[in-house]
């Protein structure tokens, strides 16, 4: 199609229906909760937004519900992490019909590969699953790539409505310095951590952004994803780690079973430090209700172990 | 002292090894002898069907009081019960067969489970959080393992004789005594306990596990019940020992690691046991040539 007839048909449905056009917002589905609060704060009351996966939920293991694909085939815009990040997701935009665009907020970011650095004798079983991607999908771990989904939403509701451009290019810019403000934040309370007790446990490997932007090493005895079973020897090598004092605190994630940390805790007396939010936010009561407040919460209950212990 | 490091040292090192041990060794020992049972009723894939079954009763223990571990483990046995004793109610009293009862109970009950789980509009995968696994078996959990395993065994022991009337002939047990059908469903009770309690402290795999490969390859070896789950039961703790370690050493997941060697010795016990495949074969041949 070439560009004259598309214009003249926008220009005909604004000179048409221009009122009704501003007053209906534009449809946007999130895969998960921490695209939704970005799509919110970008797009504010110009759009309604639909989260597929809520609070605490768990996008590796979700599955989805008829009312998920109506709101999919009615979508304007859908806002993905892309990267097999969201297994049910190809099956979910085929049933749905949908014609909107798909948009993989990764698209442009700095993205790692999936080899697990700083991780001893280390052959997790990733068959079976859903993350047989190249890539790390958990790249919002990083602020950094926080602010190249941010410009890529912005650039699909510019896309799709662009009467809102102004509106969505203003918000984005507003959000990003908050963005470089909350990474600025992260990095002088990581430089307060001294070097050496820059090794911590978590659950299952979702902070590799983290821990290459912000030079921690995360430790966990499960895999990238949440459904590979932990082997006594990675078990073993990570109570080894803590007992020479090369970990320096361990935590649970929201998301996950926390019996196997506990263990861990109990059996080497390192005092669990907390919660941290990976792959979801929390509720609006919670300590972690949108992005930028997870990212302070994490970083703070980290160095807030570390340095207490 | 290679041997030493090989073979103990992981488990003196490691209270988490100890536990393992522990954990896995008791649930064979309940779990070893309800198996042998369980396949001389043709049984067998019960417990398959019972890792669904119980979906409704964990969620509902998940909608009213969150992800606590003790309500979705009552609210799981409380399903398991219902479903089994449901499906032996109708094999007992109707013309459906134990299997097909017990196919149709756990399909309804499943689809129950997911559609209140839905209800919540909650994600996590309960299943998940509820099946633990064999390396992070805390206190609470060892203590539920071991009363299941005593629960067990002293059961068997006052119901033996009527347990394996009740197996091999329930027509003779039901024509010289009325304990037949109260026998069957003490039973299936035990079976319910062990599955659910090893689900819930060791995961699925391992607890189905533990309770039929053991089973199925005493079989092989043994032809009187007594001795079966004897044998069983070794079988089941050598499995356990030798997956644990294999798990330490060559870093595979603990759950398979322990279910393949059992696997293993199953295997070996089809070829070469006394009742197996070769030996059988060959006793075959003798008769015919004599």
């Amino acid at each position: 199609m070439t560009v004259l007839p598309r214009l003249a048909l926008a220009m005909s449905v604004i000179t048409l229906s221009a009122l009704p056009a501003a007053a209906e917002p534009l449809k946007v589905v999130a895969s998960f909760s921490i695209i939704g609060d970005l799509a919110r704060n970008v797009g504010g009351d110009r759009i309604a937004l639909t989260t597929l996966v809520g609070p605490d939920g768990d996008a590796h293991v979700y599955e989805p519900r008829p009312a998920d694909a109506v709101a999919m085939g009615k979508a304007d815009v859908v806002l993905v992490n892309g990267l097999h990040f969201e297994g049910f997701l190809k099956r979910l935009v085929e049933a749905s019909g949908t014609t909107a665009p798909v948009v993989e907020l990764t698209k442009g970011g700095e993205m790692l590969k999936n080899a697990e650095e700083g991780h001893e004798g280390d052959n997790h079983a990733h068959e079976g699953h859903h993350h047989h991607g190249e890539f790390d999908p958990h790249a919002w771990q990083s602020v950094h790539n926080a602010e190249v989904y941010v410009k890529n939403i912005a650039d699909a509701f510019c896309a799709a409505d662009t009467a809102g451009c102004a509106s969505y290019r203003a918000n984005a810019e507003a959000y990003g310095a908050k963005l470089k403000a909350l990474d600025a934040e992260i990095k002088a309370a990581i430089a307060g951590i001294p070097e050496e007790k820059r090794t911590i446990i978590t659950s299952h490997d979702a902070f590799g952004y983290f821990q290459h932007e912000y030079g921690l090493t995360f430790l966990a005895p499960e895999g990238v994803s949440t459904e590979a079973e932990a082997s006594a020897a990675d078990v073993a090598a990570l109570i080894k780690q803590i007992k020479g004092d090369r970990a320096s605190a361990i935590f649970v994630e929201n998301i996950t079973n926390q019996r196997l940390i506990e263990q861990i805790s109990s059996e080497t007396g390192l005092k669990i430090g907390g919660t941290l939010y990976s792959d979801a936010l929390s509720g609006a009561d919670g300590p972690a209700p949108t992005y930028i407040d997870m990212m302070k919460f994490n970083t703070k209950t980290i160095s807030g172990a570390i340095l207490g212990s | 002292m290679i041997i030493y490091d090989y073979l103990i040292a992981p488990f003196v090192e490691f209270g988490f090894m100890q536990r393992a041990l522990a954990g896995s060794l008791l649930l064979s020992l309940s779990s070893c002898p309800v198996g042998v049972f369980l396949m001389l009723r043709r049984m067998s894939l019960t417990g398959d069907a019972m890792a669904h079954a119980i979906l409704p009763g964990a969620a509902v223990g998940f909608l009213l009081y969150g992800l606590e571990i003790v309500p979705m483990t009552v609210g799981g046995l409380v399903a398991g019960v219902v479903v089994a004793m449901g499906a032996g109610a109708v094999s007992r009293f109707t013309v459906q067969k134990e299997d097909a009862s017990m196919a149709a109970f756990y399909l309804i009950s499943l689809a129950l489970g997911v559609l209140i789980v839905s209800l919540r509009g909650s994600s996590v995968d309960l299943m998940h959080v509820l099946f633990g696994t064999v390396l992070a078996l805390n206190d609470e959990a060892l203590r539920l393992i071991a009363s299941i395993a005593g629960i067990t065994l002293l059961t068997l022991a006052v119901f033996w004789r009527a347990l394996i009337a009740e197996c091999l002939d329930p027509l003779f047990l039901r024509s010289v005594s009325r304990l037949g059908t109260p026998v069957h469903f003490v039973f299936l009770g035990l079976v319910v306990l062990n599955l659910v309690g090893g689900f819930q402290a060791l995961g699925t795999l391992l607890s189905v596990g533990l309770m039929m490969l053991p089973a199925a390859a005493a079989r092989f070896w043994a032809s009187r019940v007594g001795p079966m789950c004897v044998l069983a039961l070794a079988i089941g703790a050598a499995s356990c020992v030798a997956g644990l370690l294999l798990s330490y050493h060559a870093s595979l997941p603990s759950g398979p690691a322990i279910i393949l060697s059992a696997g293993v010795v199953y295997l070996f016990s089809i070829l070469s046991g006394p009742r197996g495949a070769l030996r059988a074969r060959v006793r075959h041949h003798r008769h015919r040539t004599a």
